[in-house]
């Protein structure tokens, strides 16, 4: 795309004499979008390259204007220059007002535009145009199966070629008259694609007066919406894996402080705000790599709401040990003031974080079937930070400290292991935890003031379902109760899966009141 | 359980009223402000107390009001629905108020309705909301239904040619009672049940990938599908971003929204954003006059040169001058002879028309539709040729299409049933 560009925008600085009519000029720098449909009318009536390029342009929101009407031409996006066409001399870091165009506008000049692309000399272009083909709703819009029958025979390349038979068959299959023999090839090779405009095509066929079409037709239907609702299914299944690991992520650090050291901590959830509030700030520092930045902003949130989690432990929570109740009053104190802290520190307003762009669209895995990166990325980041804390737990001298002080306090003091110590590195390694599951909630969800009031309660539930103290009840108590809200929720809709999957929990407890995993051995009988 | 705990210490942890006593008291008219400082809300409310300020420093500078100085009253009812009834009935009877600008929420204007009525105050409501009500107490300078969503609706019909429709709201009294609207409007209009698709989520809800995948499925089908988006105020990020990530940009499914504006765009990333509607009936890139300089002296007077503004800012520059001119014209700031005056009185807007308050209490506006740009402004593609005027009860709904409402004399009821030529009363509110 941005070589076509460049490749037509040389072409034109070779010719400086282009002229932007009178009218031409004042549709394009009147300030309201609906001037601009003149604009595309005088454009469209001679598509030369020059036209095309300001229609390219006008689409992709780069023409500019400045107080005395003057018509400039961004480069791209990111530029900061701009081509004067009618000096065609380059002009940069101008203060210019753009050119507005609606959507409406642009499916127009897109359209335009098609029609010229699909005779391009250029492979890619043509590609993408006939791709856009395959994508039209209405298919009135499709081009006239003259114009494809002549596209078809000059194709030489193989995939273009297969494609242009897929639209060839969506303009056959409207026409009955066209014979048996021919509709059923038309209906193979719409089922073959199967997206759709092509499931559209053969429900229409299904209506055929032949019998023969029609049966054709209904068996490839059947077909069809059999592997549809099989990728529906695993579609399911995915987002319900994501929504898990983002379950786990938000309650795994409290999985350790909750569970391992019995403190009812309301304010995890203000840990998880302060570890995405982190990734904004270095993303602030670091404008121009967003990529790095979220990279290093994982140690950096595990840093600062290790940090906070610490200074609570250490003015709050170790003066109200055996004490659970004032406890979590207390904590619940804390979550209100780190809020309003945030709150008067970086205003209410959420903050932007950028997503890189390695993050963002999807994978495509079968026609219906697509899996979107950022979740893909949350899913695998989530299983990374479990394997590290169940290392840390199982592996490390902290963890084999950890593990005695929660089993037996007294004894694993009298063992020698500073019982006080070990409290707080557990707490900051909870807290730590919580600050890198905000880094990761930052790519989904609004960084602001109020982040982690809608994790907290989720948190909490799947640490009470997983079994407390439990990791690996944490770990399948979180992915269990993702999947099972994401099957409900098409079924009953978002509010009644959060309710019913709330009553099933109650009444899970009423079974099992130690969750999934119980704890087991002595330290479970308390 | 979450909500109650979370009210109780609110209360308790935000519970400070802010006086800004410049004047000595006798010589003063005093204006209550009665916006969020805190809590959820405050990311919405708290720019329009910062702009009730600047207007009430400025006529002050004219010379202030029938010759005495205005004094501000500021009060936080800190997102917390019952707190606003208690803050107004401290306004009212303690600081004895002329007037009130303040509410955001559909809920917090019902729970000071019974307030204002009963010790017979004066607010000034500045957010477009669901209709259906009228109060002789409440100017409403927001926009009716008929002067936002459905000319929206009109917008999608006909000039985007959409002929299948997701009503997606977040579960609250705005959402279902204006999909109730639209609902039956589209009806009307000859959409089938099963091109009509209603979701309802809880506030904040932040996992839409699922929904945003029925969504896809649903417009699927060959027929022009638009999303009528109700969502309020965390949920929409997510929701944007989502529709990006799976595929759908705004010229495949065009997301509609009726709470989306620039102060909250102001906090996200537009990119995933651009090209998707939204319906004000004030957009900050409008370009008039009196707009360029309401913007300037608000960046002047918030000391940010970054700060936006947004359709209920204009709401309440055009409330405040209302009032203003009511009062000079009544002489006096008494509510009922305020009241008296100010159906008629106009007001220049801020796009260049004229807002004029009609008999039932709401005020002209014109229509804009706006897609959002990547620079978090909006551009108009669409607008009315002239203001359209606020119906308070739709003409859409059972029960509601033969009332109307008018508080001049001889009717002087909000509630008037044109058929049975009777006045319902409180009753029905």
């Amino acid at each position: 795309m941005l070589l076509t560009v460049l490749f037509i925008s040389t072409v034109y600085a070779a010719e400086p004499d282009y002229e932007i009519s009178k009218s031409l000029k004042d549709s394009l720098t009147d300030s309201k979008a609906k001037s601009r449909d003149n604009a595309i009318a005088i454009l469209s009536e001679d598509l030369s390259e020059q036209n095309i390029l300001v229609l390219n342009k006008l689409k992709n929101g780069l023409v500019y204007y400045d107080s005395q009407k003057e018509i400039f031409l961004k480069e791209s996006v990111e530029s900061n220059c701009y081509i004067q066409p009618s000096t065609s001399q380059k002009v940069c870091n101008l203060k210019l007002r753009r050119s507005g165009i609606s959507t409406l506008q642009k499916k127009k000049i897109e359209s335009i535009l098609l029609k010229s692309a699909l005779f391009s000399s250029n492979d890619s272009d043509r590609a993408k145009a006939v791709k856009k083909l395959l994508e039209i709703e209405s298919q009135n819009d499709l081009p006239s199966e003259e114009t494809i029958d002549k596209l078809i025979r000059q194709e030489s390349q193989k995939e273009i070629y297969k494609d242009l038979k897929i639209v060839e068959a969506l303009i056959q299959s409207r026409s009955p008259e066209l014979g048996v023999q021919k509709l059923i090839s038309c209906i193979d090779i719409l089922e073959e694609k199967g997206n759709a405009a092509c499931i559209q095509a053969i429900d229409r066929l299904k209506l055929s007066t032949n019998s023969e079409v029609s049966q054709r037709a209904t068996k490839a239907a059947s077909s069809l919406s059999f592997s549809k609702s099989i990728s529906d299914f695993f579609e399911k299944i995915f987002f319900g894996l994501s929504l898990g690991s983002v379950l786990v992520l938000a309650a795994v650090g409290l999985s350790i402080t909750f569970g391992v050291m019995g403190v009812i901590n309301m304010a995890h959830g203000e840990l998880i705000m302060l570890g995405a509030y982190t990734v904004w700030i270095i993303q602030q520092i670091m404008p121009q790599s967003m990529g790095l930045a979220l990279f290093i902003s994982i140690p950096c949130a595990f840093i600062v709401s290790a940090f906070f989690g610490i200074l609570i432990e250490h003015f709050v929570i170790r003066h109200l040990s055996g004490r659970p109740l004032e406890t979590l009053l207390a904590t619940f104190g804390i979550s209100l003031i780190l809020q309003q802290l945030v709150r008067t520190l970086f205003s209410p307003l959420n903050r932007a974080v950028a997503t890189p762009e390695f993050l963002q669209g999807s994978v495509q895995i079968t026609s219906n079937l697509s899996i979107t990166c950022n979740r893909l990325s949350i899913i695998f980041f989530s299983l990374v930070v479990f394997a590290v804390i169940v290392l840390v737990m199982k592996k490390t001298r902290l963890g084999l400290e950890v593990r005695a002080v929660s089993q037996n306090r007294a004894i694993a003091k009298a063992m020698g292991i500073k019982a006080e110590k070990v409290d707080v590195l557990t707490f900051g390694l909870g807290s730590g935890i919580a600050g890198v599951a905000g880094v990761a909630l930052s790519q989904i969800t609004n960084v602001g003031p109020n982040l982690g009031q809608s994790y907290i309660i989720d948190s909490f539930m799947v640490v009470v379902f997983g079994g407390a103290g439990n990791l690996w009840g944490t770990l399948t108590g979180g992915l269990i109760m993702g999947i099972a809200n994401k099957l409900l929720e098409p079924v009953s809709g978002a509010m009644l899966s959060k309710i019913i999957i709330l009553i099933a929990l109650i009444l899970f407890i009423q079974k099992r009141p130690r969750g999934l995993f119980p704890q087991r051995g002595r330290a479970a009988e308390d | 359980m979450k909500t109650k705990l979370s009210r109780i210490a609110l209360a308790a942890f935000v519970s400070f009223n802010v006086f800004n006593s410049a004047f000595a008291a006798e010589d003063t008219i005093k204006v209550g402000i009665m916006h969020s400082l805190s809590g959820t809300m405050a990311i919405s409310e708290a720019s329009l107390k910062d702009e009730m300020l600047m207007l009430i420093e400025e006529q002050n500078k004219k010379g202030g009001l029938l010759g005495k100085k205005i004094e501000a009253v500021v009060v936080d009812p800190a997102s917390d629905w019952p707190l606003f009834a208690e803050k107004s009935r401290e306004l009212l009877t303690k600081d004895k108020v002329s007037a009130v600008f303040g509410c955001w929420t559909s809920v917090s204007r019902k729970a000071v309705l019974p307030v204002f009525e009963e010790l017979n105050g004066l607010l000034f409501y500045p957010v477009q909301y669901e209709g259906e009500e009228s109060s002789r107490n409440i100017i409403y300078t927001g926009a009716a239904p008929n002067q936002q969503s459905i000319p929206a609706i009109d917008y999608l019909m006909n000039d985007i040619g959409v002929k299948r429709w997701v009503l997606a709201g977040t579960d609250y009294v705005f959402p279902r009672t204006a999909n109730k609207i639209i609902e039956a409007y589209l009806k009307q209009h000859g959409v089938a049940s099963e091109d009509i698709m209603i979701n309802y989520t809880p506030f904040g809800h932040s996992d839409w990938q699922s929904i945003v995948s029925e969504i896809k499925s649903f417009g699927s089908s060959g027929k022009k599908t638009a999303v009528v988006s109700t969502l309020n105020g965390d949920a929409n990020v997510p929701f944007y971003k989502e529709l990006a990530n799976q595929g759908i940009s705004a010229s495949d499914i065009p997301v509609m929204a009726f709470s989306v504006g620039e102060e909250e765009l102001s906090g996200i990333d537009t990119a995933p954003l651009e090209g998707h509607l939204a319906a004000w009936n004030y957009f900050q890139s409008v370009e008039s006059s009196e707009n360029a300089d309401f913007i300037e002296k608000f960046r002047k007077f918030t000391k940010n040169p970054n700060r936006v503004t947004n359709d209920p800012m204009e709401a309440h520059y055009i409330g405040f001058n209302l009032w203003v001119k009511a009062v000079e014209k009544a002489g006096t700031t008494d509510v009922d002879k305020v009241l008296d005056t100010i159906v008629g009185i106009k007001t220049n807007n801020l796009t260049g028309g004229t807002a004029e308050v009609l008999p039932n209490h709401h005020i002209t506006k014109p229509v804009l539709i706006g897609e959002i740009q990547s620079d978090g402004q909006f551009q108009v593609v669409w607008e009315t040729d002239k203001e359209v005027k606020g119906d308070a009860w739709s003409d859409y709904l059972e029960g509601s299409k033969d009332l109307i409402s008018d508080w001049t004399a001889p009717i002087k009821c909000g509630n008037y049933n044109v058929k049975t030529k009777k006045c319902l009363g409180s009753q029905s509110n």
